[in-house]
C-alpha cells in the first residue's frame, strides 16, 4: 500500500495544494485500456512529455507517486531554450509574468568583483538568457495544463512498483493508497527522477563520477537590495578554499550554496546553529551584517556526472534526471531534461501512431547520451575550477584567485559555461545531400532554430509548433513550386506532419519595394495563416519578412532556398535550392526502416 | 617559427637572483602559490600554449 504525504508540505511563500490520489476502484474501466504511452514521474520533465505527446495527438497517463508538486524550490534558473521549449507546451506566458529574468553574472573575491558575466540578448530572441522561478511554481503551471488536456490522464498518488517488459509493450504494477493495480503500456517514458525507481527495476546503472563535491543549498526570506544577477563568491572567510553561490528568486527569496569542507557531513551541516552562523557570516561579507531572514527550505546535494549509456531500453524510453545527473554548476539539471523531452516526445507520437518504425528512437537516445557527455565534459571544466579535485587543479585554483585581482587575462577563468542547447550535428536526421555546407551563415544542421523577430511581440518561433516545417524562403512567388508542393502532401498522406511556411513573400496586390508590404498582417501577428489568407498556394502560413530579417539571419542569399526543421525545431535539412527530389530525400529520414531488434507499434 | 630569444649570462644571474629572492620573500607556505602565478603570468607573456607545454616538459625531466 503506497501512502503518499497527504499534508501540504511547508513553505513560507508557495501554499501546497495536495490532489486527490487516482484510485482504481473510482474508474473502472481504466485498467482493462492499454495506455499508449505511460509518463512515470510528473516532474518538470514528465509534464512536458506528457503534454508534447499530448498535443501531437498521443493519449497517455501521467504516473506521479506524491500529490502535490515538488518540495522546496529546486531547479530556479530556466534558460532561454527551455522557455521556448515551454513556449510549445504553452507555459511560458506564465513563467514570465512572474519569473525575475536576467543576464548578468559576478565572482567575487576578496571583496572585489574580479570577473563580469554577460549574456548576450540579441534583439531577435523573444526569452532573456535566464529567467529565475521556484520549481513549485514551473510545476502548477504545468501541472494545470496536463491536467486540463483532454488527452493526458493525471494519477495523482500512483507509484509504480514493478516494471515488466513484454513483446508489444510493458506491465506496470502501480501502488495506491487502496493497493496496487495492473496497468499495461505500449510504452514506458521513465521521468522519474534522480532516484529513478524504474531504473532500479530494469537494474541499470549510472556511468561515471558519482562525487566531485557536496554543498548546502539554502533558500531564505530577506529584503536584500541586490539586482537579479549570479553572484559567485570564491575562498570567503568564513569557507576557506570553498565557494558560495547565491540567486534572487520571486516572492523575496534568496537562494545561498555554500560547499561543505570534505570532512563534514549533511547532517551536521544542515544543524540548524550551522546554517544560522553560516548564512549570518555570508550575509557579512556582502556587507549586510544581521539582516533579519527566515528559512524556509534547505537541503544538501552532491555534484555528479553520470549517465545511462542508452535511453531506450525495450518500451523503456529515459528522460531527464533518471537518465543521467549533472552537475549543477551551469543550471544543467532541469534545462538538459526538457532538451530530452522535447527530443523524445516527437519521436514517441511518430512511433506510437505507426507513422514510424520504433528504429526512429535510436536517435533520441544517440543525440541525447551525446549531449550529456557533452555537458559532463563542460561542467568539468567548471567544477574543476569550483571544487578543485586534486592538489595540482587546487594550487592553479588559488593562483588564479590571487592573480585576478590584478590580472585582468585569468578573468574568463572564472566563466563556468552554462547550459546551451546541443547541437546535433552527427544525427542520424540530418540531410546528406542537401546544402548545409554552402551557407555561410544561419543554424547548421543540427542547430536549434534562431529566432526572429517578426514585430512588435511576434516571433518566428511563436509560430512554430510540434510539426515537420518547411521554411520555404520564396521570395515574390505566390505558389510553393508544384514538386515540393506534391512531396509535402506524400509526406502528409504517410502521416508526417508537415507544415510549410512561405517566406519572403509580397502579396501582388502590392509593390515589392515598398517597405511593409501591402497584404493582411493580422494585429500583432506578422504572419498570415491559412485559411484567413492563404496568399502562397501550398503555404500553411505566410511570413512577410518585409525588412528581410528572417532572410538575414537563416543566411539565404536567394529566392528558392529553404530550412527543414524537426519538431523540436532543429534543423535537418537546408538547402539554396530546393525542390521535391531533394525534400523527399530528407523526409525519408523521419521513417527508418525497422531494424531486427525492434517490432512495429 | 616562434622568435627565440635567449638571456645574457648577466640576465640570467638577475633572473636567477630575483627568483631566490621571491621565494625567500613568500616563505614555504607561499612558494608553491608563488611560483603557479609566476608559470602563468609567463605563459600570457609567451602566448603559446604548444610552447608553454614544451617547456613544462623540460621543467619535469630529472626531478
Amino acid at each position: 500500500m503506497h501512502t503518499p504525504h497527504a499534508e501540504p508540505r511547508r513553505s513560507i511563500y508557495y501554499t501546497y495544494r495536495v490532489f486527490d490520489a487516482w484510485l482504481p476502484s473510482m474508474h473502472p474501466d481504466a485498467q482493462s485500456r492499454q495506455a499508449p504511452v505511460v509518463v512515470v514521474g510528473a516532474g518538470p520533465i514528465g509534464l512536458v512529455a506528457a503534454l508534447e505527446l499530448a498535443q501531437q495527438g498521443v493519449r497517455c497517463v501521467l504516473l506521479e507517486s506524491e500529490r502535490q508538486v515538488s518540495e522546496g524550490s529546486r531547479a530556479i534558473v530556466f534558460t532561454r531554450r527551455s522557455m521556448e521549449i515551454l513556449q510549445q507546451v504553452g507555459v511560458a506566458d506564465r513563467i514570465s509574468q512572474n519569473g525575475l529574468p536576467w543576464r548578468f553574472g559576478n565572482s567575487m573575491y576578496k571583496g572585489q568583483r574580479v570577473f563580469r558575466m554577460e549574456a548576450p540578448h540579441d534583439p531577435d530572441d523573444r526569452f532573456f538568457p535566464m529567467i529565475n522561478l521556484q520549481q513549485q511554481y514551473l510545476e502548477e503551471y504545468l501541472a494545470d495544463a496536463a491536467m486540463a488536456h483532454p488527452l493526458i490522464d493525471v494519477r495523482w498518488g500512483n507509484r509504480v512498483a514493478d516494471v515488466q517488459q513484454t513483446e508489444h509493450g510493458a506491465q506496470l504494477t502501480v501502488d495506491t493508497p487502496e493497493g496496487p493495480y495492473s496497468l499495461a503500456a505500449d510504452w514506458v517514458v521513465a521521468a522519474d527522477g534522480a532516484r529513478s525507481g524504474i531504473r532500479s527495476l530494469l537494474g541499470l546503472k549510472l556511468e561515471g563520477n558519482s562525487y566531485e563535491g557536496r554543498f548546502v543549498i539554502a533558500d531564505i526570506r530577506i529584503d536584500l537590495p541586490l539586482p537579479t544577477e549570479r553572484l559567485a563568491f570564491f575562498d570567503p572567510d568564513w569557507n576557506p578554499g570553498n565557494t558560495v553561490l547565491m540567486h534572487r528568486e520571486p516572492h523575496g527569496i534568496w537562494r545561498i550554496d555554500y560547499q561543505l569542507p570534505a570532512d563534514e557531513t549533511p547532517e551536521q551541516a544542515l544543524a540548524p546553529e550551522s546554517l544560522k552562523s553560516r548564512i549570518d557570516a555570508q550575509l557579512a561579507l556582502i556587507g549586510h551584517p544581521g539582516l533579519p531572514w527566515e528559512m524556509d527550505w534547505c537541503s544538501v546535494y552532491s555534484a555528479r556526472a553520470l549517465t545511462l549509456p542508452d535511453y531506450v531500453h525495450g518500451r523503456v524510453l529515459f528522460t531527464g534526471d533518471a537518465a543521467h545527473m549533472l552537475p549543477i554548476f551551469g543550471v544543467r539539471g532541469a534545462n538538459t531534461g526538457w532538451q530530452d523531452a522535447q527530443a523524445l516526445s516527437w519521436r514517441l507520437a511518430l512511433v506510437a501512431q505507426g507513422v514510424a518504425s520504433p528504429a526512429l528512437l535510436a536517435s533520441y537516445s544517440q543525440e541525447r547520451v551525446g549531449a550529456a557527455r557533452e555537458i559532463i565534459d563542460e561542467a568539468g571544466k567548471s567544477t574543476r575550477f569550483m571544487t578543485p579535485p586534486t592538489r595540482g587543479f587546487r594550487l592553479l585554483r588559488d593562483a588564479v584567485l590571487s592573480l585576478s585581482l590584478t590580472q585582468p587575462f585569468v578573468g574568463p577563468l572564472y566563466h563556468w559555461r552554462t547550459s546551451r542547447p546541443h547541437e546535433y550535428t552527427h544525427s542520424t536526421l540530418n540531410a546528406t545531400g542537401d546544402d548545409n555546407l554552402l551557407f555561410k551563415s544561419g543554424p547548421a544542421n543540427g542547430a536549434p532554430p534562431q529566432n526572429v523577430r517578426l514585430g512588435p511581440d511576434d516571433f518566428l518561433l511563436d509560430h512554430l509548433g510540434h510539426h515537420i516545417h518547411l521554411l520555404w524562403f520564396g521570395g515574390h512567388a505566390n505558389a510553393v513550386p508544384a514538386d515540393i508542393q506534391a512531396e509535402v502532401a506524400r509526406a502528409r498522406a504517410a502521416g508526417l506532419p508537415v507544415r510549410v511556411v512561405a517566406v519572403g513573400f509580397a502579396a501582388q496586390q502590392a509593390s515589392p519595394n515598398c517597405g511593409m508590404n501591402g497584404f493582411a498582417v493580422g494585429g500583432a501577428n506578422g504572419g498570415v495563416e491559412a485559411g484567413a489568407s492563404p496568399a502562397v498556394a501550398g503555404a500553411d502560413l505566410v511570413l512577410p519578412d518585409a525588412n528581410g530579417q528572417m532572410r538575414q539571419r537563416y543566411g539565404v542569399p536567394a529566392h528558392g532556398a529553404a530550412y527543414l526543421l524537426r519538431p523540436d525545431q532543429h534543423v535537418c535539412a537546408r538547402w539554396m535550392s530546393l525542390d521535391g527530389h531533394r525534400l523527399a530525400a530528407a523526409l525519408r529520414a523521419f521513417t527508418p526502416l525497422p531494424t531486427h531488434s525492434s517490432q512495429t507499434a | 617559427m616562434n622568435p627565440t630569444t635567449s638571456l645574457t649570462i648577466p640576465g640570467l644571474e638577475q633572473v636567477y637572483d630575483a627568483l631566490a629572492t621571491a621565494i625567500d620573500q613568500a616563505g614555504p607556505e607561499k612558494t608553491e602559490l608563488l611560483l603557479v602565478k609566476l608559470a602563468l603570468l609567463q605563459a600570457q607573456a609567451l602566448g603559446d600554449a604548444a610552447r608553454f607545454q614544451q617547456q613544462l616538459e623540460a621543467a619535469l625531466l630529472d626531478l
